[in-house]
């Protein structure tokens, strides 16, 4: 396969240094869109966590999970009773949140691993559902049920009490020492967490574990017969993924102390699914495009109501703008998620290898003009399908 | 191999030199939107309009989910209580709510306007959209919520922000109660009101010696509604046989339901509400309840919080039932009728009791800005407190300082048997006296934290 050629370690550090630019001006370059605002921002790197996590299973070995919002829950879980118990400082509930959903990854990756292809999606499936479910109902002196877990003012945070730190008046909330994880600089502490996630992310990519893990998509008998044991390899695959759901999980609950069970439902795991198809599966940066967009068309697009449609047309004379305006009503505000299964419906038609593939597509009409030895532009473009 | 002596030579200078450019766009990057912090300064406060010509709202309803046709309705009379501030249409409750001071020019002088997004029914959901609304549309009030959940976790949320949240239909005790906040206000009633005002009439109607059997949403709502009802009912002799916990949006509530033929009750309590209840309602008229005789005496299903709208959703099977209503667009007083009309006239039906709390909780926000003369939340939230006012539909009313919590008149109704129009479905059994509602502000807990934050 074209994605196991090595690429200098030079240019990934160029990579990581201009992601590293991108993500961090996000807040100046995002403003004429309108999403340079910080609870949008921090949506885009959680998921963008997320689902960089999930692309390790499901992008490198191919074992679609369709349970990865379990490990989503119990992060944030995890991450507001460290907050309710503990301190309200980020750390612990960070390494509670990872720790323990990598605990539960293990628990259901040991049963779900012993099947593969669509039997593996159903348990893991299986295995989601059931813990949205006790989420939902019989954990509730654990989850608080629908209403969610909260922070309260009579809390312990038996570590912060006994630092002297003593929360009268408001509710405290989750900070980095002092930095809060609310607002901008909420934005900062995920934006940095993404970027650490990523470059471990872009190591296992590079590794040779990463080059197993391929070839368990690629052949898994054809693994076996060589003689490895594929099963551990995905084990620690699926594990990693399920501690990056929970990392993600816990940044949720730090950047909003609150944790819901509908986090478990079989809908956000599709969502991350739909993120990672739609930003392209295999590819190292395809993930986070997916997050942004399906992010961005939830919170913006859901938002435009007939008032703002009617200011956007009034362009347009009187007898004209009313029906255009009912007509696009229909593709915004509530009817956001009919936008969103039309893009996706495209570009799995068009472009099943996500927005990836676009991009490949346009940077080699661009670089054909050029050249005309089309054989090795077309490696070129598998290449860097596979790598960036 | 050759490739893993590759990366071993990678890691360490390049793990350095890559944090180094981490940390050094960080530093740049840190530099800008600093005064967005919270407190940045002590007397600015998110949502201020400061000279700008407007003022924005917010209005967060679920415009998808179980509770979709509440927040539809919820969502027209918002904009109808912008039009009349803004002073077009003709006016509707500006001309009877007593005290006001609103001029139909806006609020201080600004244009009214709004924003709105989905809570999809998902306390995760509702908080994104109305941390969009506070952090990039900038509104001085967000209002909404057709479920307690949802209304407790966003009041959460907009008292951590410093915004003031107009709760719209929740009926939960907790909301006013155990998790009261400073910045949040409810104008509806809740459970406990709903259990004392129906109580009496149980009595008359079903007598004393009545054994009940709850099916209760399982949430916050439906906790303290299994509660209130419970303890009213049992006040008065009954006794409880079983609650179950049903979850919300179950859609199907068959496996609920047939328990409850072979449980010896005779009445089943229906702790539920929007589409739940519809469902729930009419699969129990279909399982044959009503016409069941348990212990000598007639099977009765009753449903403590009732609106038009479930009326209209559960059509035959809503007849003859008993429950408890916040208003009802049938009412005759002069507020109330103001209100209908407008609301006709702009949409060609009634309003329904959702629609009417909403209305009146912006103009009552609108109002305190006007009487505080700034949007300054902790000056407006001195004028709600304690606030008494006439003239909205439920007779004179009083915004508790102690709760958050409005006291007035509790309506318990019945579905018609024969409906004159479409809306025309529940007719008003009694209109129940704010002073039978009333219960002490401590009697569930909770504290309402600080007026700045």
């Amino acid at each position: 396969m074209s994605n196991t050629k090595i690429v200098s370690p030079k240019k990934d550090m160029i990579f990581m240094a201009i992601l590293s630019a991108v993500v961090l001006t996000m807040p100046l370059w995002l403003q004429p869109f309108g999403a340079a605002y910080p609870d949008l921002m921090q949506k885009f790197m959680i998921f963008g966590i997320f689902a960089i996590g999930y692309n390790i299973l499901f992008g490198l070995t191919g074992y679609l999970s369709f349970g990865h919002a379990a490990f989503l829950g119990v992060g944030s879980y995890t991450a507001v009773w460290s907050f309710k118990l503990l301190s309200m400082n980020v750390i612990p509930a960070l390494i509670f949140g990872t720790v323990l959903s990598g605990l539960f990854a293990l628990a259901i990756g040991f049963v779900s691993l012993r099947r593969s292809g669509i039997y593996f999606s159903i348990l893991t499936l299986a295995f989601a559902q059931m813990s949205y479910n006790l989420a939902y109902s019989v954990l509730t002196p654990i989850t608080n049920g629908e209403t969610g877990l909260q922070l309260e003012q009579a809390d312990p945070r038996v570590l912060d009490r006994m630092s002297g730190i003593v929360a009268d008046g408001s509710l405290p909330t989750p900070n980095l020492f002092g930095i809060e994880g609310i607002g901008y600089s909420g934005f900062y502490i995920c934006a940095a967490l993404m970027l650490i996630s990523f470059f471990i992310y872009l190591r296992i990519f590079r590794s040779p574990f990463g080059l197993k893990l391929r070839a368990i998509k690629s052949n898994q008998n054809r693994m076996g017969y060589t003689g490895f044991s594929t099963r551990p390899y995905l084990m620690t695959a699926f594990v990693i993924s399920g501690m990056y759901a929970g990392l993600a999980g816990s940044l949720l609950a730090v950047t909003d102390p609150l944790a819901g069970a509908e986090r478990m439902q079989w809908t956000a795991s599709g969502e991350v699914v739909l993120i990672t198809i739609l930003g392209g599966v295999g590819t190292l940066i395809g993930p986070l495009l997916g997050a942004g967009i399906i992010k961005y068309f939830e919170n913006i697009f859901s938002a435009f109501n007939d008032t703002v449609l009617l200011n956007a047309f009034s362009f347009l004379p009187d007898w004209l703008a009313h029906p255009v305006a009912s007509l696009v009503g229909l593709f915004v505000g509530e009817g956001w998620h009919l936008t969103l299964g039309l893009v996706f419906m495209l570009i799995v038609i068009f472009l099943p290898g996500g927005i990836m593939e676009g991009i490949s597509r346009l940077s080699r009409l661009v670089t054909n003009r050029g050249k005309s030895d089309s054989h090795e532009n077309k490696e070129k473009e598998q290449t860097s399908a596979g790598e960036v | 191999m050759s490739e893993t002596k590759l990366i071993g030579n990678v890691s360490r200078r390049t793990i350095l030199k890559g944090s180094a450019a981490t940390t050094g766009a960080a530093l740049i990057g840190g530099t800008f939107p600093m005064h967005f912090i919270k407190n940045a300064h002590a007397q600015t406060f998110r949502g201020d309009p400061g000279s700008a010509a407007s003022v924005k709202l917010g209005f967060n309803v679920p415009q998808t989910g179980p509770y979709a046709d509440e927040g539809a309705d919820e969502l027209r009379a918002y904009q109808l209580a912008v039009k009349h501030i803004n002073g077009e249409g003709d006016g509707g409750m500006l001309n009877t709510m007593k005290p006001l001071e609103l001029k139909g020019n806006g609020i201080l002088g600004k244009k009214v306007e709004f924003v709105t997004g989905d809570t999809q029914t998902k306390s995760d959901a509702a908080r994104a959209s109305a941390k969009r609304m506070i952090e990039k549309d900038n509104v001085a009030m967000v209002t909404g919520g057709s479920s307690s959940g949802v209304a407790i976790a966003v009041q959460g949320l907009c008292q951590e922000m410093g915004v003031i949240f107009m709760a719209g239909l929740t009926h939960s005790n907790d909301t006013t109660g155990k998790d009261k906040k400073r910045y949040g206000f409810r104008h509806f009633f809740n459970a406990y009101m709903s259990g004392q005002a129906i109580a009496p009439v149980l009595l008359d109607e079903y007598g004393n010696e009545r054994r009940a059997y709850h099916l209760t949403a399982d949430y916050t709502w439906g906790w303290t509604q299994e509660e209130s009802i419970k303890a009213a009912t049992e006040n008065i002799g009954w006794e409880t046989v079983n609650t179950v916990r049903t979850p919300v949006g179950a859609g199907d509530f068959s496996q609920y339901i047939t328990p409850v033929l072979n449980s010896g009750a005779d009445v089943l309590i229906l702790n539920h509400y929007g589409k739940d209840m519809v469902n729930s309602l009419t699969q129990a008229v279909q399982f044959g309840l009503r016409d069941k005789q348990v212990n000598g005496k007639n099977f009765e299903i009753v449903v403590p919080l009732y609106s038009r709208l479930m009326a209209q959703g559960a059509g035959e099977a809503a007849k003859g039932i008993l429950g408890t209503t916040n208003w009802h667009w049938s009412l005759t007083d002069a507020g109330s009728q103001a209100f209908v009309k407008s609301f006709g006239q702009e949409y060609g039906f009634p309003p329904s009791q959702a629609a009417h709390t909403c209305y009146v909780q912006t103009l009552l926000y609108a109002n305190a800005c006007e009487m505080a003369g700034t949007f300054a939340p902790w000056e407006v939230i001195k004028q709600l407190e304690g606030f008494e006012f006439d003239g909205a539909g439920n007779g004179p009313t009083l915004y508790r300082a102690e709760d958050h919590q409005c006291f007035k008149d509790v309506l318990v109704v019945r579905g018609k048997e024969n409906p004159q129009s479409n809306f025309d479905l529940l007719e008003v059994v009694k209109n129940v006296p704010r002073a039978q509602v009333e219960y002490p502000a401590d009697m569930f807990g909770g504290e309402l934290g600080p007026y700045q934050v």
